[in-house]
């Protein structure tokens, strides 16, 4: 084995903390980083479960004295803020449903991180994502699913490029949740028993609308208007914002009557500028074909996927889909065309496809368009 | 890479030294709570009293006016606050406290807590480009209406930079108005000299760690006729203004390693002098764009094992964590929250720009620093440098 250098990130929270372990374990010479990305530090989620509190700093600086490896604190909550806050609101504001968590890996984790880490004399970067890397028979390095698949978090690192991927250690791909637990109790980890992180960690308590309220402020692009029948146009009830939805959001929408047939009724789509939240029954949501921009290739730009089937996934923890995927030629350059062999339903312009091949991540696009079954 | 450690960081705490190590671990056996009447305390009183009367002839002050504390941040705070409120008490309108802008946090966290919870005003007094207060500002401060200064608080020596404050200038700026002048002297104990009596100022804080003592204890000299508020309350065991059951063992531990100190100052002090000025020559020689914060080599307004340098497009961040990996220890100078290193409010308070309050280390030398650590860092500092600027433009 060479011996490299290596930059753990650490959260504060269990999976990372084996990651750690288990490189510096296997010999590599390892240090443990904790990105503050909280310009208030206090501000930001409190409680044990996030990334960004000074309580979860301490736990990892805890966790980094256990393994027996050095520790620092990067500052890196102006670059946080300016590529993923920031377009998080900007998202949202047009009318879209971003994944923030993408976005810091492809912005973040594995570019300022990466690029000051490799110039600082490190060799790759280890995070305690379940998802796996290995080198393919064209010698190019393939990431593919994890084992444990219900905690496969190749999704949110679908934006990685092959120098990044080259570049990156996923210690957990082959483990199991629960084998990781049982690893950090072994190995005197203390933060075995914290609970996992769901949310997004720059919104505090969950409440997506409500933190955009307060913080999109003129941004915002409106601040209130109707919920319309989008077979009708009968006017609904009133919304707070456009920002407070996303497609295929069933709660909240707090219209008074019941529709004729007594059925429920799903958020269709969302107009910014005119403030209008489109609402209908759950078979308008089917959708069979949409559009991808800003694609990213995790190997060769794959001409040879043109027409072959593959399957997607169209959001975090979501299901697969068998698609057939065509780069193409559009308004913003290469984008990706993707027909879905069986109709999605709850499809949100700004997330994102991952394409995979099997177990392999293909690439990913921003879903910019989606065209419904008629 | 070599396994040897250098340690440069001596500001932040500094080796304790054998004599006191000895002097600890035999209280450390012996027991007895000093506030006892019985023979087991009476024997804990005379260890507690004798150490005072050490501590009082190597600071040149009276042993009823040391009261032991548990370290400098309590002493501060304890002379802030409880100076603050016991001056207010006495006149309502002394809500005004002075301090220079380059002091440590646990003076201008104090004061700032004094403003938002007991209507203090806090007046932060400026420095020249060496971190030396303008006496200027303060006397004009002080003159401006004298009657509603609480007190006034200078360090005696910065412990980011390494500037001497003019504490004389301070004391004869406060004295014609009865304003009590505290003095925070951590740093300077040991490597100045450094008198209670001949000063003039009427707190002085101390401690035991930054000299060659042990962490948890320190003091706070005080002239008797200072009333003080106490800010904890309990036994009183120390003039009934900081209560708590001293400690024995770190009190004989401080009292030796004061004693110890101050007898070696200026042979110590030369001898930190030449290694400081051999490692900043020579940094200063190997690395393009590299400088030295705080006053000339030569001043005599600086501390002797300080080195403050700034290295042009670097993180401090950075240099830190490769010097590490390389065995050296120093530090950003800066305070940290959250492990986040924010820039100095000592760089920013001489002039310096963000940027230039970010790019710094402190190498700060003490009793074990040897010519090898020297020879250390300058064989590390290049490379360092270079890649440090590598990964800022990355």
């Amino acid at each position: 084995m060479t011996r490299m250098r290596v930059l753990a990130a650490m959260s504060g929270g269990v999976d990372s903390a084996v990651a750690a372990a288990r490189v510096a374990e296997a010999g590599h010479d390892v240090t443990g980083i904790h990105l503050a990305l909280s310009r208030n530090p206090a501000s930001y989620r409190s409680g044990a479960r996030g990334c960004c509190t000074i309580e979860d700093a301490n736990d990892a600086r805890r966790a980094a004295d256990v393994i027996g490896i050095p520790f620092y604190v990067w500052d890196l909550s102006e670059q946080f803020h300016a590529e993923v806050v920031e377009d998080f609101m900007d998202e949202y504001a047009a009318g879209r449903t971003p994944n923030p968590c993408l976005r810091c890996n492809e912005k973040i984790k594995f570019a300022a991180v990466l690029e000051r880490g490799l110039a600082l004399g490190y060799d790759a970067v280890a995070t305690g994502h379940y998802a796996q890397v290995r080198t393919g028979v064209d010698g190019l390095v393939e990431m593919h699913r994890a084992v444990d698949h219900g905690k496969d978090q190749s999704y949110v690192l679908g934006v990685l490029d092959q120098r990044q991927l080259a570049h990156s250690l996923f210690p957990l791909g082959g483990s199991t949740k629960t084998e990781v637990r049982a690893e950090a109790a072994a190995r005197g980890l203390l933060v075995a028993d914290k609970p996992d992180s769901h949310d997004i960690c720059f919104v505090a308590d969950g409440d997506n609308a409500g933190w955009l309220r307060e913080k999109l402020g003129e941004r915002a692009p409106n601040h209130g208007g109707p919920i319309v029948d989008d077979a009708t146009g009968e006017v609904l009830g009133k919304h707070e914002g456009t920002y407070g939805f996303t497609i295929g959001q069933r709660k909240g929408l707090r219209i008074g009557r019941p529709a004729a047939d007594g059925r429920p009724r799903f958020v269709l789509d969302i107009e910014p500028v005119s403030a209008t939240v489109r609402v209908g029954p759950r078979e308008r949501l089917a959708v069979h074909r949409l559009r991808g921009v800003d694609p990213r290739w995790c190997g060769t730009v794959p001409g040879r996927l043109d027409g072959a089937e593959v399957t997607v996934q169209l959001r975090a923890h979501g299901a697969e889909h068998r698609a057939i995927v065509v780069a193409v030629a559009g308004p913003t350059g290469t984008e990706v065309d993707v027909e879905l062999l069986e109709p999605a339903s709850g499809i949100a312009p700004g997330q994102a496809v991952v394409i995979y091949d099997s177990t392999r991540v293909v690439g990913s696009a921003t879903i910019s368009a989606t065209e419904r079954v008629s | 890479m070599s396994d040897a450690v250098h340690y440069l960081d001596h500001a932040a705490t500094t080796p304790v030294v054998d004599a006191a190590v000895e002097a600890i671990t035999a209280e450390l056996t012996r027991g007895g709570n000093p506030s006892s009447l019985h023979a087991s305390g009476r024997r804990a009183r005379r260890v507690v009293e004798e150490s005072r009367e050490t501590i009082a002839q190597a600071l040149d002050c009276r042993p009823g006016e040391v009261v032991f504390t548990s370290g400098g941040t309590e002493a501060d705070n304890l002379a802030l606050k409880g100076g603050y409120w016991a001056r207010r008490r006495a006149d309502d309108r002394r809500r005004r406290v002075l301090v220079s802008a380059v002091e440590h946090h646990a003076v201008l966290d104090a004061v700032h807590w004094l403003a938002d919870h007991e209507g203090a005003e806090v007046e932060l007094i400026g420095v020249d480009q060496h971190g030396v207060l303008d006496l200027e500002l303060l006397s004009a401060s002080i003159e401006r209406s004298p009657e509603t200064v609480a007190l006034v608080s200078t360090m005696w020596a910065n412990n980011e930079v390494g500037s001497v404050q003019p504490v004389g200038g301070v004391v004869a700026a406060a004295a014609p108005h009865r304003i009590p002048v505290h003095t925070d002297a951590v740093q300077a104990v040991g490597a100045l000299p450094v008198g209670f009596a001949a000063s003039g100022v009427d707190a002085l804080t101390v401690s035991a760690h930054k000299l060659g003592g042990p962490v948890g204890v320190g003091a706070l000299v005080v002239r008797r006729d200072l009333e003080l508020t106490a800010i904890a309350h309990g036994g009183g065991q120390e003039r009934d203004v900081r209560s708590g059951t001293l400690d024995v063992a770190a009190i004989a531990g401080f009292a030796v390693a004061v004693e110890l100190a101050v007898k070696q100052q200026a042979e110590h002090a030369q001898r930190m002098r030449e290694l400081r000025d051999d490692l900043v020559r020579r940094v200063l020689d190997c690395v393009e764009d590299a400088h030295l914060h705080g006053p000339s080599l030569d001043s005599p307004d600086r501390l002797p094992g300080i080195a403050h340098l700034g290295f042009a497009g670097c993180e401090g961040d950075s240099l830190l964590m490769l010097l590490d990996a390389r065995g050296i220890e120093c530090s950003t100078g800066a305070a940290c929250s959250a492990g986040v290193a924010q820039p100095s409010h000592v760089l920013l308070a001489m002039g310096c720009s963000e940027e230039q309050a970010r790019h710094s280390l402190r190498f700060s030398l003490g009793h074990t620093s040897t010519a090898d650590d020297v020879d250390a860092v300058v064989a590390a500092i290049g490379p360092v440098v270079e890649r440090a600027r590598a990964a800022r433009r990355a």
